[in-house]
This record gives structure tokens, sequence and C-alpha cells, in this order.
């Protein structure tokens, strides 16, 4: 006999959300939807959730079990019981609740909309189809595999304090045309997503990854058109400043030299931006925070510079 | 009271075909009881069928022929020919859209081979195609975003009509509970098929039957409701869908001793012979005795394909197997069986998707359907793999192109939005108030399990009036039945209610047709009438309803290149 333990809201009756124990008899292979279904037909018909296909396709079914995202239909129950025989699920995160486990999508469909989710095709349609090689193909091939069951966006760390950031799927949907061979608005894209809220207030986490039912992997995503942006010469904006002074710094002492790191990423001619800094500065001078003001290099910088070199290659 | 030009129900890959056909000159609404992402076009796996001839040479006549001897020569042909000949271009035109294909090393759109096709031409991605389209062309409403109105989340629950022209739907906001009348000038009907009727399925939750039955309760007779498809490869005991693909690749069909016993079925095809063939024949092992471990289970053995070919291939179905059996088709042989899939009847369509009333194809004003709750019939008793999509992509255009000459310059009719609002609200209303003590769920289940063991795989004259006998109890039943969710916001109990409503009365339609034709073809099979009897049968079925029952007439089956000739494989 397993307890769940479900997250109940309803504002219709009460304004704030509680939880609600439930037993239930695991049945053999059962998986986790299986089980909500088994308590809302004989338990609690009262309970709400969306769900659809059953089949780990459709996306509708993701929620919070034991804290994280997950797509309720791909889970065997027995494998999520903790040590106390006990399930606990709650509505995915970074979403408004509207009733027990459905929360609000709209925030997740406006910012995938956001990034011009669709082909830009380069010329006139021809008679046939658009060629493309299989290497092409696969360079789209994961991010296309996305369900929009926004298991990645519930448990995005950055979503949780910064509202405006576009969310790994949305990224995720970006790099689906970023990497299509078909495409003609690469650098526009990536102009767009270099933008704040775009790729580079990603913390790299890697939640998102955890998270993802599919093989969309969102940060592997955004790595790849973290990438494009920098061959592409998008170099004018504070994320990509950063990734670049944190590669100079490495390259050239074979360390991080963290006060380069600051101008670096706000340019050194930025003299409002690097004013801005200062109070933080300040507050890290307090509070024995600062950085060696004498930088040095590691011993072994030669081979540091080695592989540097190698990898140009 | 809401208006828009065109509303059309359901946002799977016909419904979102032709909202954006219609949105180029008109203002059109798309209502999914789901999210467009969420429709169960998206769960098909193996692939979208056209001659484009990029493995092997094809031709429109060769997928003609294939398609008509798979439905087992019930199709009407005209309509199988505009068909196939649209295929190539609807392809191509997806392709333009964005849609992400699998490529042959040239760099052309693969293609792989199917059941019942005699040559390679079901074009892929990977195993995933329906979800691949289904984006596509959902990437293509977000961009008419500004022309295109969707209803995500409202459940639709009646048509508005007015003598012999429908004039709009009433619908309710599933969030809100608050119900809303729909005026336009024109309807199209995109709502799937009806699963669900079924104990092993592998449809999803939300295909129940809602649109049919809005049709059939406004005078609008079904086409062949007895033609249901049993897919052979369901994964033992849930019925999720395993791709055909498997078998297009290679994999074998084992039975208990270890047999490829489609030897004795189809020689020729092997476990690439049409879905109904296959679906027999592992039933008939399963029946003898031979399923593995003398269980309703047969093996789908992968394993000679190797791990390369399954992870470029088929790595989606890999991952639904270890997930939900703990199995890995790469070491193990993968334990299936039939699974209830399409439904080859459904509302009559003419080839322009007007919905027709009659044999004689008079149209019904102002609506229109397409995809899997029409029946055009492209299928005819039996549909071949990869045809489905292909069905609801062009007809999905057809539908959206009529619609557009139909509704140009039209008015919108007379709509009593307070009697019709009226009548939905009596109807959640009667469910609230019912204080009985029936379990819903009970009744669900014992509707699945008569339709899977009376009017499944193989069906004959007691079976199906004991299933009709017992649908009919579960009707009265159902009047009885425990609520306990009274609320109005995000109430998905009353909303399975009004679907086991819909279901009960589909699961008996589907019956009485099975009850009526008396021979077996395609999908149907009568054990006590074994063979097909062109003489007597060689036409569509039309049930209506009446004061006394379901009426049901019949239709012609239109031939035009191919006369039907006797079925092997």
């Amino acid at each position: 006999m397993a307890t769940f333990r479900i997250k109940r809201f309803n504002p219709e009756k009460q304004p704030e959300p509680y939880f609600e124990e439930f037993n239930l008899d695991i049945p053999e292979a059962a998986t986790l939807l299986d089980c909500m279904n088994q308590i809302k037909w004989t338990l609690d018909g009262s309970l709400s959730y969306r769900m659809s296909c059953r089949s780990a396709i459709c996306g509708s079914c993701a929620v919070k079990s034991n804290g994280h995202a997950l797509l309720a239909c791909q889970q065997q129950a027995e494998h999520l019981v903790d040590d106390n025989d006990t399930i606990t699920l709650e509505p995915l995160g970074n979403m408004k609740p509207i009733k027990d486990l459905v929360v609000d999508f709209t925030p997740f469909r406006d910012k995938i909309n956001q990034v011009k989710p669709y082909l830009e095709p380069k010329d006139e349609a021809p008679e046939k189809e658009r060629l493309q090689s299989q290497e092409e193909f696969l360079i789209i091939d994961d991010a296309s595999t996305c369900i929009m069951c926004g298991a990645c966006y519930s448990d995005c760390n950055t979503l949780e304090v910064d509202e405006n950031f576009l969310g790994p799927a949305a990224l995720a949907k970006a790099q689906r045309f970023v990497g299509d061979s078909r495409d003609s608005k690469t650098l526009q894209r990536v102009q767009d997503l270099s933008e704040p809220g775009g790729i580079w207030d990603c913390t790299h986490c890697g939640e998102c990854v955890e998270r993802c039912p599919k093989p969309a992997r969102p940060f592997d995503r955004i790595k790849e058109i973290m990438t494009v942006a920098l061959e592409n010469g998008v170099h004018d904006n504070n994320g990509a400043r950063h990734a670049l002074a944190f590669t100079s710094s490495v390259k050239r002492q074979g360390i991080l030299n963290e006060n380069l790191i600051a101008p670096g990423t706000m340019g050194w001619f930025n003299i409002p931006g690097l004013l801005s800094l200062i109070p933080i500065g300040l507050r890290m001078l307090l509070k024995g925070k600062i950085p060696p003001i004498i930088p040095h290099s590691i011993e072994e910088v030669d081979d540091v510079k080695r592989i540097f070199k190698e990898l140009d290659q | 009271m809401i208006e828009h030009d065109v509303v059309i129900v359901g946002a799977g890959l016909a419904g979102m075909r032709s909202a954006l056909e219609v949105c180029k000159e008109l203002d059109v609404a798309v209502l999914t009881k789901v999210y467009p992402s969420r429709s169960h076009s998206g769960a098909a796996q193996g692939g979208i069928a056209a001659s484009l001839g990029n493995s092997e040479p094809d031709s429109w006549e060769e997928h003609m022929y294939d398609t008509i001897k798979g439905g087992d020569f019930l199709n009407d042909q005209d309509a199988v020919e505009e068909y196939v000949k649209a295929a190539p271009r609807i392809i191509y035109e997806l392709e333009h859209m964005g849609c992400v294909f699998s490529r042959t090393p040239d760099g052309k759109i693969a293609q792989r081979s199917f059941g019942g096709h005699s040559k390679p031409r079901a074009c892929f991605s990977a195993d995933r195609t329906g979800h691949a389209i289904l984006h596509a062309l959902h990437e293509q409403l977000m961009k008419n975003a500004k022309s295109v109105k969707i209803y995500n989340e409202w459940y639709m629950h009646s048509l508005v009509v007015d003598g012999d022209r429908c004039n709009g739907v009433v619908v309710s906001n599933i969030q809100t509970g608050d119900v809303e009348v729909i005026r336009a000038k024109a309807v199209i009907f995109c709502t799937g098929g009806y699963g669900r009727v079924y104990k092993i399925t592998s449809n999803a939750f939300a295909s129940t039957a809602d649109g049919v039955m809005a049709a059939f309760q406004v005078g609008i007779p079904l086409e062949d409701p007895e033609f249901v498809q049993f897919h052979p490869s369901g994964l033992y005991q849930q019925g999720i869908l395993f791709s055909e693909a498997a078998r297009g690749e290679g994999a074998y069909l084992l039975n208990g001793k270890g047999e490829r016993f489609m030897e004795t079925y189809a020689p020729s095809r092997m476990e690439l012979a049409p879905r109904d063939i296959v679906a027999r024949a592992e039933q008939s092992e399963m029946d003898a005795g031979r399923g593995v471990n003398g269980e309703d289970c047969i093996h789908l053995d992968l394993r000679h394909l190797g791990e390369a070919r399954i992870m470029e291939r088929l790595p989606q179905i890999r991952q639904l197997a270890i997930d939900f059996l703990g199995i890995d088709c790469v070491t193990d042989p993968l334990p299936i069986q039939p699974t209830a899939h399409y439904s080859m009847g459904g509302i009559p369509i003419d080839k322009e998707g007007h919905v027709i009333v009659d044999a004689d194809q008079t149209k019904m004003q102002g609506f229109f359907a397409a995809g899997e709750c029409s029946c055009v019939s492209v299928h005819g008793g039996n549909r071949l793999g990869t045809n489905s999509l292909l069905e609801a992509v062009v007809f999905g255009e057809r539908a959206g192109k009529s619609v557009l000459k139909y509704a140009r310059g039209k008015d919108f009719g007379n709509v009593n939005e307070g009697q019709e609002k009226a009548k939905v609200l009596e109807k959640f209303e009667d469910i609230f108030q019912r204080d009985g003590s029936v379990s819903y769920n009970d009744i669900r289940e014992e509707m699945k399990e008569i339709m899977m063991t009376h009017c499944g795989v193989f069906r004959d004259e007691e079976k199906l009036k004991v299933c009709i006998e017992t649908l009919k109890g579960l009707q009265e039943r159902f009047k009885r039945g425990k609520v306990t969710d009274k609320g109005k916001l995000f109430n998905t109990e009353i909303y399975e209610i009004m679907e086991l409503g819909n279901m009960l009365s589909m699961a008996e339609i589907i019956a009485a047709a099975a009850l009526y034709r008396q021979e077996s073809r395609g999908g149907h099979f009568r054990t006590d009438f074994p063979k097909r009897d062109d003489e007597k049968f060689l036409h569509h079925s039309l049930v209506y309803d009446s004061p006394d029952g379901f009426v049901i007439k019949t239709k012609p089956v239109v031939i035009t290149k191919y006369q039907p000739a006797e079925r092997t494989y």
C-alpha cells in the first residue's frame, strides 16, 4: 500500500492549497498516471489533472513528483515510492496553479511564440522537397522531439528568479530553427536570442536536461545556439563578452582572473556599466570576497595553452 | 454570442491544415479540448504515404491499387484516386513549411516499407512522424496567429442547426465551465476517432466520439462504423502503439513456440501484410493457445536489426518499451497484442469535405468534416498504415478550400442563443443533479470489456446481440451515475462523464452495424460469415437514428478502375 500525498487546490472552495493523502495498492506495472486515474475514478472524482495520450508524446500529464517535474504516464509508479512508501504530487512549478495539478500554461506558450517558431525559408519553394543531408537533419532532430510538456520550464532555476527568461523549452524550439539548413534568418535569430532574457541568461545548471522526458535536452540546445552566435560574431552583449573574457583569461593564465571578468563582460569602455559595478564591488570587499588583485598564472600554463591551440585547430 | 466566419473543431492534422487554408481569407476559430500540440495525430509514429519514388520507382496508380486492395474493395475509388494523386504535393508542401523528415543519402525525404504497400512509400521522421507534422502545422498556425483564434481546452457539445443548414456550435470552456454559443457561417469537424470504447486501445483518452455523436444527434448518419481497425502491435496489456515501422524495418512476429506464424496467413507479405490480416493472425494464434506463455500475447522480435539501426530508425518506441515494460527491444523480444487503433467509418463526406446526409450525396449546408472522424471513404474496410496522416492532411486542405468557396459572401444564419445554451446547461444540470450510486468508472470498464470480447477482432451474431444488450443496460445505469465534483473550475470529471455518454452510444452503433453486416471484409470479421459477400454487401452502411432505434441504409461503393478481386497476400 502506497500513500499518494497530493497537493489540492480549488479556489472556488478555499483560497489556500493543502495536501491530501490517498492510499492505493499500486497495481503491477502501473504508471504514475494509471495510479492517478485509479484515485480519480475510485476515490475522489474531483481531483483534476491533464492527460491524453498516455504514451509520452502529447505532453499533457507533466506534474511534480517528489519535487521534480516528470511525465506521469512515462514513469512506473513503483520507482517513485520513497522510503516512507509515499509519492508526493504537486503541480508544475514556475506556472500559476488553476486547480489541483492543473497549471496555467499561458506564459510558457507566449514565450515559445516569441522565438518566431517557424521556418523562414531561404528561397522560393522548389517543385519538390528542399534537400537536406542526414547530417543537417541530425542537427535539428533532437530539438524537434520537444513535446511542450513544460517539465523543463517547471524546474528551471533561472525562471524561479527571473520571469523574463525565455526558458528552456522556447530556447530549444529556437535551436530547431537556428540549426535548420533551410532557414534564412540564422543571424537575426541568434541576435534576438542574445538579448536579455535569452541564451546568456541561462545559469547552466542543467536541471532542464535532467527533467526533459525526450531527447530535446534544452541546455544542450542552448549551448548550440551560443556556439552559432559566437561563430556569427554576435559578441556585442554581456553574455557573449562574459564567455569570451572567461575563455581568454583561462587561455592566458590557465586560471580564472575574476578581476578581469567584470570589465570584460561589461566592455572596457562602457563607463556607465563599469560604474554600476562599484556598489557590488564594495560589498564584496567588505565581505572579503574580492579575489587577489595581483594576477598569477598556474605552473602548467603551457599545457593549457597547448590544449587551446589544439582545440583551435 | 461569439462569432467567427468559420469554426473548426479539433486541432490535429486535419483541423490545423484546414485552418491554414481558411485563414487566408476568413476569420477562423480552432477549438480543441486539449492544445493543438497535444492532439492525437502526434502519436502517429511510422510515416505518411506518398509515391515520391525516393528509394524505389513508384506511381500513384500502385498506391491507389494497394489502398483499394488493402481496404478489401470497399473504398470509393474516385476519392482514392484524387487522394493518392495529391499525396506527393501534400508532402512537399509539408516539407516546405519546415516539417522535419529523415533523409536519404542524397538529401531527399527518406521512405520505408509498410504493411500492404507494395513499394517503400512511407515518408518519415524517425518514429515520430505524426509529431513532426503536427508541430510543423502548429508552427504555421503560430505564424498566422493574427488570423486564427485558438480556443485551447474548450469542449464542443452540440451543433446548431436550422433545417438543412449548420449555423454554429455550442461549446464550453473547460477551465471556467462557461457555456457559449459560437455562431459561424461554416463548421468543420476534425474531431478524430473513438478507439476509447475498447479496453485495449492505442488511442488517447481524448478519442471519445464527441464529434461523430454530435453529428449523429442532429440526424446525420454514420457511415461504415462497423469497420474498426485493430493494430497488430499494441504493447501487451497497455495497448500503447508500437509502430508498424518496426516490421517495416524488418522485425519478426513470433508465437509462443517461436514460429514466424505469418507464413501460414500471408506467405508473400509475411509481417508486412495489411493490419486486419496480421491482427487476425495474431488473435487466431492466441485463441489456439499458441500465444506467448499461453496468454493473449505475441512476440515482436527486433533483435536481428541491431542497436544502430534501432537507434536510428526507432529510438522513441525503444524508449517506450523500456519505460512501460522495462524491456529493451535490442536484447529481448517485445510482448504485444492487437489494439483498437483506427475508425475507418465516421461522418459521411463527399470528396470536397461536405458532410452528406444520404446515399444521394445530399449536402448538409455549412457543415464539413475531415480526418478520422469522417468517412470519405478512402480506406474502405481496412486502412493501410501511413494512409491516415495522408488523409488528414489531404482532406483537411480540401475541406478548408471548400469552406472558403462556401462561406465567401455568406451571411450568418439565425441562431437562438438562449435556447441553444439552455439545452447544454440542462445537460450539465442533469448530470449534477444525479445522486445515484452507480460508479461511472464501472460503467466505462464494462463497456470497454464487452466491446473487446464481443465486438473485437472476431465477431458473431450471438456475441454481438449480447454486446448490444449489455450496452443498453449500461446506458440505463449511466443515468443513475454518481458525480463527485459539482464545481465549475476545471472539472474534468464532468467532461469524462459526457464523453462516456457519447461512447456508450457510439459503441452500440458499432455493434449494430457489425450485426447488420453478415460478411467478413477488411477489419470486420464475422466467424459465422467468414467470407466476403460482394453480392449482398458490396456497399457502405449508413446508420441513422430514429425513435424506434437505429435504421441502417446502404450507399453504393464507387468503383472506377479496379473490380473487386480475391484478396490474398
